[in-house]
């Protein structure tokens, strides 16, 4: 109520125009998101990665539906030949795990954050990207096979040439987003460690979190999309 | 104890989101199990419209799980959770558009160049 009364009071005064009123109007102290600042910009930060994304499947799916050359089949195209038998999309449920258990590994973190626990955060932490860090390698050795295959950006033995553009393209982003948390993990897992954060609640492990689920948030609709269909 | 009563006062301002790491493990657990699923339908080749709406089922169970859980959504203000998860619901506007357009460009291309367009 009193919040409302002051909001009210303040129409009735003049407010200044021009650049002054620019910047009394971004330096208001008003407040939306009762959150810290840092996991808000997060958040929206989170959202326009959605729309980038979210543009990359959907180009996907027009290309995939608009060609009249046969697509090839990921079962076959990602499918592993070990113990004697070729075993359908197995490196890439592979890679699934790994992420969902970076996942875990990542929340645990956050929980001993807030717990103050510096050490075990630090390590939950490295876990986390040496995960991260594992799924990017197998990624680039799922590249290096369908690249020796002669999979290319323009085509490939197997079907529709938009096959491999789609592909690099949407692999590509995702594994730069993989790449890039390892190193921002890395990077406050150190800090966390250094105690850079005592005078704070350690809300920061949260917000590296966000980044690091929204990760394998993507991946997912990425399996199932261009593994699955 | 802390994190319970942590928990609680979520939503508030400056709360800290600590919840119990048994909650975590458990919502682990079924992320495997869902992927498991997920992987099985491509293992037993399950086909067409039976193939789909489990894909679909599976990943949105899995996406739900990771954003409320994880990500801590189910707790935060409906403030937040709005101006969130309300902008991306708009982008099916998007996707039934581009659905549309490439069925139409691959009647096209079926008239003008043949099937091996």
């Amino acid at each position: 109520m009193a919040q409302e009364q002051v909001i009210a009071g303040d129409a009735a005064v003049a407010l200044p125009q021009g650049m002054a009123g620019v910047v009394a109007d971004w330096s208001a102290d008003k407040q939306t998101f009762h959150v810290p600042w840092g996991k808000a910009m997060m958040w929206i930060f989170l959202l326009s990665d959605t729309f980038i994304f979210s543009c990359f499947l959907t180009g996907y799916m027009n290309v995939r539906i608009s060609t009249t050359l046969p697509w090839p089949n990921p079962s076959e195209v990602f499918a592993l030949h070990l113990f004697g038998q070729d075993i359908p999309l197995i490196l890439i449920a592979i890679m699934t795990f790994i992420l969902i258990s970076s996942s875990g590994t990542m929340a645990m973190a956050v929980n001993f954050g807030y717990a103050r626990n510096r050490k075990v955060t630090a390590a939950l932490m490295v876990v986390t990207a040496v995960f991260g860090a594992s799924f990017v390698s197998m990624q680039a050795f799922e590249w290096t096979k369908l690249i020796s295959e002669g999979v290319r950006p323009w085509g490939n033995p197997w079907g529709a040439p938009q096959f491999g553009s789609a592909f690099f393209m949407i692999t590509g982003f995702h594994g730069l987003h993989v790449s890039a948390g390892v190193i921002y993990l890395l990077t406050i897992a150190f800090k966390v460690l250094r105690g850079d954060y005592e005078n704070t609640n350690y809300e920061i492990v949260e917000i590296t979190g966000l980044y690091w689920h929204f990760v394998d948030l993507v991946w997912v609709f990425i399996f199932a999309f261009f593994y699955l269909w | 104890m802390s994190s319970q009563v942590a928990s609680s006062e979520a939503g508030t301002a400056d709360t800290g989101q600590q919840h119990p790491i048994g909650l975590y493990l458990k919502i682990w657990a079924l992320l495997f199990i869902l992927s498991a699923c997920s992987y099985a339908v491509d293992y037993f080749h399950f086909a067409g419209y039976l193939r789909w709406i489990l894909i679909i089922t599976f990943m949105w169970a899995k996406a739900g799980l990771i954003v409320a859980i994880f990500m801590h959504m189910a707790w935060e203000r409906m403030a937040l959770i709005y101006a969130i998860l309300l902008p991306p619901a708009f982008l099916l506007v998007l996707v039934g558009m581009m659905a549309v357009e490439g069925g139409y460009t691959e009647l096209t291309r079926l008239l003008f160049f043949g099937p091996e367009g």
